[in-house]
């Protein structure tokens, strides 16, 4: 497979994943902000704010906004194309790396995506807002879901489909760190408030943002309890949004891709996700609360992107070519 | 919907006889279509429209940052040729293409049409697109041409008459096929009765032509289609030809020369590339040879070429063939190399740069049509007959200039067929380009792509000045 080719599904599929994750936290925390209509303006960039901060564009946020609000928020991470990783700003980047690419995908795959491009492209927040923003989520939530069951269902299991698995689980491993270290972010409400209705409420958001409500309920019944959730999105061995759930996912993949059994490594990025994939194996909640959530958050995030950059090495990077140097020698051979 | 409107005018109509009666040809179709409502009619006309869209079946329009994104136009009347017609243009064009591969062969190699003084050596050898670069240069089964849009119009006598040809990188025949999935669609009763010869057999012919020029014998061929990039307007062809052909699509970043070898840049490291089809001009091909600020082409792709070692369809340098004036000479061409009468007509043609054809031309550029020598997609054109005062003027200052680039012809007044237009059916003129594969045999898909000029009386059928589409049916017998 090209290299270009690798590179450029790698990044459809995580564009896309990119836009579903920041769909569902979008969503999910204009739908509680309903639930405390009192709030005053304070209190709801306290609720933005570490949302913003949590994406890690808010440097750029704040140059372009004053203050985070729901319309702000939701407009700079929906509709600013300022804003390369605003939902509209992934989906129109992952059309075009499908474009790239589209003798390497299904034509339904392409369809559902560009369907989904041509919708975005005629929207506009002014109208989203007018006719509910539930709407307009839930469609791109819908369309991402069609196009992850379209790779499921119509891509033969080569080198392409682990690169777009790899792509899908990347992001999702990393979304899923930031969905956490947003409950870190959050100024703590007063003492009287822990465990109280507010502090809920944003645990039970923090779970729906990553599509793991019910399947925490499953487990843990009513007890909504923060170690317990923390425990269920990083460790879960069977969920497949936890981050271990997702390294060993990427792990696998680039086995399938290099064709080296899992237990050993054939380049610098196997030997890593295997190192962070052995990691989450083993860790505990507990050393990881006594160590800092979001320090240890910190650190998968880092880990997450060696493991890119070194996957990018081994099968996309390209030795710069000197243009200048490639054509003179050609010059030369021809006299 | 109903023809009883319908005018052919002073034209020859591709549909309907001076009469008003329909061509037997045409007959089935014309039941079909009568027993269509014009609610029915608009909803299939948006369906198609619709599902180009969604499929990107798109050109980019160059006029904003990111290119804008539309579908060709697409008229739900079909375009009909019967079969013994169809035959005759068979005959003719490949005569012609065969005539012209010989010619390029012979004027990068002895130049034998040259010396013998059938050609004035200037044209030639002036011609912007003659490469002296490749002078000497074998290419695999001595194929220049592997691709070749021939463009054909109809006179007023519903003569057939060669336009121009299109020799280095015709583009179009995507839309043959997608017209022919969208008609299919739309009227799905229509075909099976209608004695339609299909065309979905072109990228099999397409790729069978390009295995055949491989010129590593001892390898089985890996064949790429060469692509400028997804910002490029046919990009959507491109793909659609390496998707079905089942190769890879390549960009000149994705290749590299080593040992007068091509490469690409795969995942498993460098694996060798021996034919490619490509979609790049000469120009941007090989920065080391041609525009050293090309960057989209391969430095050392001609010394591959050179070496033996790498293949491209089509050939470097056949640009020279469908320079205008060159035009002029392809009846001489199909005399010298085959001794034949050419079975196609051409456009009555006069040339600026012979002085018997200069003072006519001048003195009577409000009556001719004006072309310039190497300009496409309609650009670079004086229609006399139908200029203001100052194109004319310009136009006479330019030929004065350089009249070695360019030509005059008699304006032709071209047929019409019956396009849907607004809310009923009117004449508007097409045009037709075949498209000729010339590999182990030479191989022409039934029909074509048909151009119409939508906009009323307009002669120009180009995509890039407001032209459509149509399907084009080749018929299994006469009726």
């Amino acid at each position: 497979m090209l290299s270009r080719v690798a590179d450029n599904l790698y990044w459809m599929a995580r564009y896309i994943e990119r836009a579903e994750n920041l769909t569902r936290l979008l969503e999910v925390n204009l739908q509680l902000l309903l639930d405390f209509e009192h709030l005053n303006d304070e209190q709801v960039t306290e609720h933005w704010d570490p949302i913003i901060r949590a994406s890690g564009d808010e440097e750029l946020f704040y140059e372009l906004y004053e203050k985070a609000d729901s319309q702000t928020v939701t407009d700079f991470l929906t509709f600013n194309t300022q804003n390369s990783n605003s939902v509209l700003s992934c989906i129109f980047s992952a059309r075009e790396n499908a474009r790239m690419v589209r003798d390497q995908i299904s034509s339904e795959m392409f369809e559902s995506l560009n369907n989904l491009y041509l919708f975005l492209k005629s929207a506009n927040s002014k109208t989203v807002w007018q006719h509910g923003a539930w709407d307009f989520y839930y469609r791109i939530k819908e369309h991402s879901h069609l196009f992850q069951g379209l790779v499921m269902a119509t891509i033969t299991r080569d080198e392409g489909f682990e690169f777009m698995q790899f792509g899908t689980f990347m992001e999702r491993a990393d979304k899923t760190t930031r969905i956490l270290d947003i409950k870190y972010h959050m100024l703590l409400p007063r003492v009287s408030d822990v465990g109280g209705a507010v502090d809920v409420a944003q645990w039970i958001a923090l779970l729906k943002s990553a599509s793991a409500f019910e399947a925490y309920h499953r487990i843990y019944v009513a007890d909504v309890n923060p170690m317990k959730i923390a425990e269920f999105l990083m460790f879960s061995p069977d969920f497949p949004r936890s981050i271990r759930y997702c390294v060993k996912e990427m792990n696998a993949a680039l086995h399938r891709i290099s064709g080296c059994p899992s237990e050993k490594y054939s380049n610098e990025a196997e030997r890593l996700s295997g190192l962070l994939l052995s990691e989450l194996n083993y860790g505990s909640v507990e050393a990881t609360f006594n160590e800092g959530l979001h320090e240890y958050l910190d650190h998968i995030q880092s880990r997450l992107n060696e493991i890119g950059a070194s996957t990018f090495k081994a099968y996309m990077f390209q030795a710069p070519v000197d243009l200048a140097e490639e054509i003179q020698q050609h010059q030369q051979m021809q006299q | 919907m109903t023809f009883e409107d319908y005018e052919t005018g002073d034209f020859f109509d591709e549909m309907f006889e001076p009469s008003g009666e329909a061509r037997p040809h045409y007959r089935k179709l014309l039941e079909r279509y009568s027993r269509l409502d014009k609610e029915d009619f608009d909803r299939k006309r948006q369906a198609v429209d619709l599902s180009f869209m969604r499929a990107g079946i798109t050109f980019t329009v160059y006029n904003d940052d990111r290119g804008t994104e539309r579908i060709m136009p697409f008229d739900l009347m079909p375009r009909i040729i019967p079969k013994s017609e169809w035959e005759f243009l068979e005959r003719g064009l490949k005569q012609r293409i065969i005539a012209l591969n010989l010619f390029l062969k012979d004027i990068y190699h002895e130049q034998k049409i040259l010396k013998d003084g059938v050609i004035p050596p200037s044209y030639v050898l002036g011609a912007k697109n003659f490469r002296r670069e490749i002078m000497g240069i074998d290419l695999p089964r001595d194929i220049y041409i592997h691709v070749c849009g021939t463009d054909l119009i109809r006179d007023d006598k519903g003569n057939y008459l060669v336009l121009e040809d299109n020799a280095r990188c015709p583009s179009g025949v995507s839309y043959v096929l997608e017209n022919r999935n969208a008609l299919r669609r739309a009227f799905p009763n229509l075909f099976p009765r209608a004695g339609v010869r299909p065309v979905e057999h072109y990228a099999e012919e397409l790729l069978k032509m390009l295995q055949y020029i491989n010129p590593n014998p001892n390898r089985a061929p890996v064949v790429g289609v060469l692509t400028p990039g997804s910002y490029n307007s046919a990009y959507f062809e491109h793909c659609f030809l390496a998707r079905q052909m089942g190769v890879e699509i390549v960009e000149g970043r994705d290749l590299v020369v080593r040992d007068f070898k091509v490469y690409m840049r795969t995942t498993k490291g460098l694996q060798q590339i021996d034919v490619v089809y490509r979609r790049i001009d000469d120009d941007f091909i090989d920065p080391s040879v041609f525009r050293e600020d090309s960057t989209l082409g391969v430095p050392g792709l001609v010394s591959a070429i050179r070496a033996g070692n790498f293949a491209m369809a089509n050939g470097l340098g056949t640009g020279v063939a469908d320079d205008k004036v060159m035009y002029y000479f392809v009846p001489r061409m199909i005399k010298y190399y085959l001794g034949e009468d050419p079975i196609l007509q051409s456009v009555e043609t006069y040339l600026a740069s012979e002085e018997k054809d200069y003072g006519f031309i001048i003195n009577n550029l409000d009556k001719l049509v004006v072309k310039s020598a190497n300009e496409a997609g309609g650009y670079g054109m004086l229609m006399g007959p139908w200029a203001s005062k100052e194109e004319i003027e310009k136009f006479r200052d330019l030929i004065k200039a350089d009249p070695r680039n360019f030509i005059a012809q008699s304006p032709i007044s071209l047929s019409r067929h019956p396009t849907y237009a607004d809310s009923a059916f009117e004449g508007r003129h097409i045009d037709l380009r075949p498209y000729i594969l010339y590999g182990e045999d030479i191989t022409i898909i039934p029909g074509g792509l048909t151009r119409v000029a939508l906009t009323k009386g307009s002669l120009v059928v180009n995509s890039s000045q407001g032209g459509g589409t149509k399907d084009t049916w080749v018929l299994n017998s006469d009726e």
